[in-house]
């Protein structure tokens, strides 16, 4: 039985320093709380923490302290119940499309006729049904990306970790692959945990928006959208992104973060002078 | 505003003086770059270097410019390679003489793919590894042959197996060095998705850190063999009755200038052929070099 939850308990990361004042606080006493079926999207100016939470939940980086718990087990490690895209694609150039998606359960072992089926089924749900034997570099960003999607549901984790998949793609990519993120999620209702610097993207996307605020790394604000949902319903993101319910939620969150990259530049040149 | 375009026209209207010509501003064919350096093909101007070169040895050999004993004409090398081929010099024919090197290159080569290659890739994923290792191969990797075929023929004797270890060595330190690199070059994040798809460490060394170094890997065999084959006349010096770097010093001692020469392009030519079936090899296994 897959996990339904992910806690994050009173969870600080410290970088250490040589020096006390030369100590981050990348991230302080953040509690979150993500269930089956949840969207979470985390947006901040940069050096908010949100790759460090997202490592943290994926089990790369360990909490200075605190304890995240997925399921009742604690996550001590990275493991194939958490499936991360990452933000450059990271897939095996060696490897052909279908070899990649499938690598996964190769490793684990799975019967080749198995995990071919398997693998074969998320290509087809990431658009990618006629593109099993072509290599990685005969792809476009967007078509890569496609395949870290596949790749990391191949595993059927019970949590999908996304650290800004979209950032270098193409405004028009971006829009097919979130609409696509939202079929996907809907169909599977695993926990989506996504990371993204654009606002528009965050709540299009988010069931739950969590904003990030720097120095030291902690969650400010949490919003509970359904714009994610009118769009499965409607399948019009033009329409959902310019209603004034849409804007004035962007402006708000706008507010919010160039809030704290104004702080944060008067910080920095306060410390210069 | 015409300031503006007064400072754009002036690399135009610049005296078209042959140096301004060489480095003014190009424009490029169809299919090139702007500004890229170096772009097209060589293989025209390549061919014609070395139709000059050959042109320019028969010209000065057959017109009596220069001695024989300073450069033999191109007649005589290709006589002296009959003979040599049918009746042999130096107590062996060419073909032996060949083969006795090929074994003593390739066996070290050999040699070096079965132990550099897992080393280097054990000082890349283990910091023990590379303690232990590091120190004496960057020690001795600068040193010229030369310098240590002393020690080798005072602990190794002055057989066969001296020989192939000198040259063994030389190719050792570079393709050690290639491997080790060549895992740096993998990305933390191929490692991190292996993990999240629950890879085990072997598995991942294995699978994802193995193959993205093998472009580097090939590099190294390549740099490798090429060292072999600059070693072997040094691994030939002591105790030889036979070998291409024998022949070569051995002629040399009786100013056999042909004998010298012909023996230069036989090794010439075998490192070359060996070097273009790697980089062929190298296309072949891995395709995604430079792509990704």
């Amino acid at each position: 039985m897959a996990a339904q939850q992910l806690q994050v308990k009173d969870v600080s990361v410290i970088y250490p320093g040589r020096t006390a004042t030369e100590q981050v606080h990348a991230l302080d006493h953040i509690n979150l709380t993500i269930d089956r079926g949840d969207f979470v999207v985390a947006l901040g100016a940069s050096g908010c923490g949100k790759t460090t939470l997202l490592s943290l939940m994926a089990g790369f980086i360990t909490p200075s302290s605190g304890q995240l718990l997925l399921g009742e087990r604690p996550v001590l490690g990275p493991a194939s119940d958490r499936g991360v895209v990452f933000q450059k694609h990271a897939l095996l150039p060696w490897l052909s499309v279908m070899e990649n998606t499938e690598f996964g359960l190769k490793l684990q072992g799975v019967a080749k006729a198995e995990r071919r089926d398997i693998a074969a089924k998320n290509l087809a749900l990431v658009g990618l049904k006629d593109f099993h034997q072509h290599m990685i570099y005969q792809l476009s960003g967007g078509m890569q990306q496609r395949v870290g999607i596949a790749r990391a549901l191949t595993c059927n984790p019970a949590m999908l970790l996304m650290d800004e998949p979209m950032a270098a793609l193409d405004a028009l990519t971006r829009e097919t692959i979130q609409e696509l993120l939202l079929d996907v999620w809907q169909k599977t209702q695993k926990m989506f945990f996504f990371i993204t610097h654009s606002v528009e993207e965050a709540l299009f996307l988010a069931s739950h928006l969590i904003v990030m605020s720097p120095r030291p790394g902690r969650i400010t604000h949490r919003y509970e959208l359904d714009f994610n949902k009118r769009f499965l319903q409607s399948r019009d993101a033009r329409t959902i992104k310019s209603s004034p319910d849409f804007i004035k939620m962007r402006e708000t969150v706008l507010g919010i973060i160039y809030g704290d990259e104004r702080a944060g530049e008067a910080s920095k040149e306060g410390a210069h002078v | 505003m015409s300031e503006s375009i007064g400072k754009g026209g002036a690399a135009t209207a610049a005296a078209p003086s042959a140096l301004s010509r060489l480095f003014a501003k190009r424009g490029v064919k169809p299919g090139e770059h702007f500004g890229a350096p170096g772009q097209g093909s060589a293989a025209g101007i390549a061919t014609s270097t070395v139709v000059v070169l050959l042109l320019l040895w028969v010209v000065v050999t057959n017109a009596g410019w220069i001695k024989p004993l300073f450069l033999p004409s191109p007649q005589a090398v290709f006589a002296k390679f009959i003979s040599v081929s049918t009746e042999g010099f130096a107590g062996a024919t060419l073909l032996e003489h060949t083969l006795t090197s090929l074994y003593r290159v390739f066996g070290a080569f050999a040699l070096a793919c079965i132990t550099a290659i897992p080393i280097g890739v054990l000082m890349g994923v283990s910091r023990v590894a590379r303690g232990i290792f590091d120190p004496p191969i960057e020690f001795y990797r600068p040193l010229p042959p030369l310098a240590y075929l002393p020690m080798v023929i005072i602990w190794f004797g002055i057989g066969e197996f001296s020989k192939i270890y000198l040259i063994f060595l030389a190719i050792f330190a570079p393709m050690a060095i290639a491997a080790r690199a060549g895992v740096r070059s993998v990305s933390i994040e191929q490692i991190h998705a292996a993990y999240s798809m629950g890879a085990t460490r072997t598995q991942v060394i294995w699978h994802v850190i193995m193959k993205s170094a093998l472009p580097e890997i090939f590099t190294g065999m390549r740099i490798g063999i090429g060292v072999g084959w600059t070693t072997l006349v040094a691994g030939e010096m002591v105790a030889s009755t036979r070998g291409l770097g024998f022949m070569v010093l051995n002629a040399a001692e009786f100013l056999a200038s042909d004998v010298v020469i012909m023996g230069i392009i036989v090794i010439g030519l075998f490192a070359f052929a060996f070097d273009m079936a790697m980089r062929k090899l190298e296309t072949v296994l891995v395709p995604w070099k430079g792509k990704v």
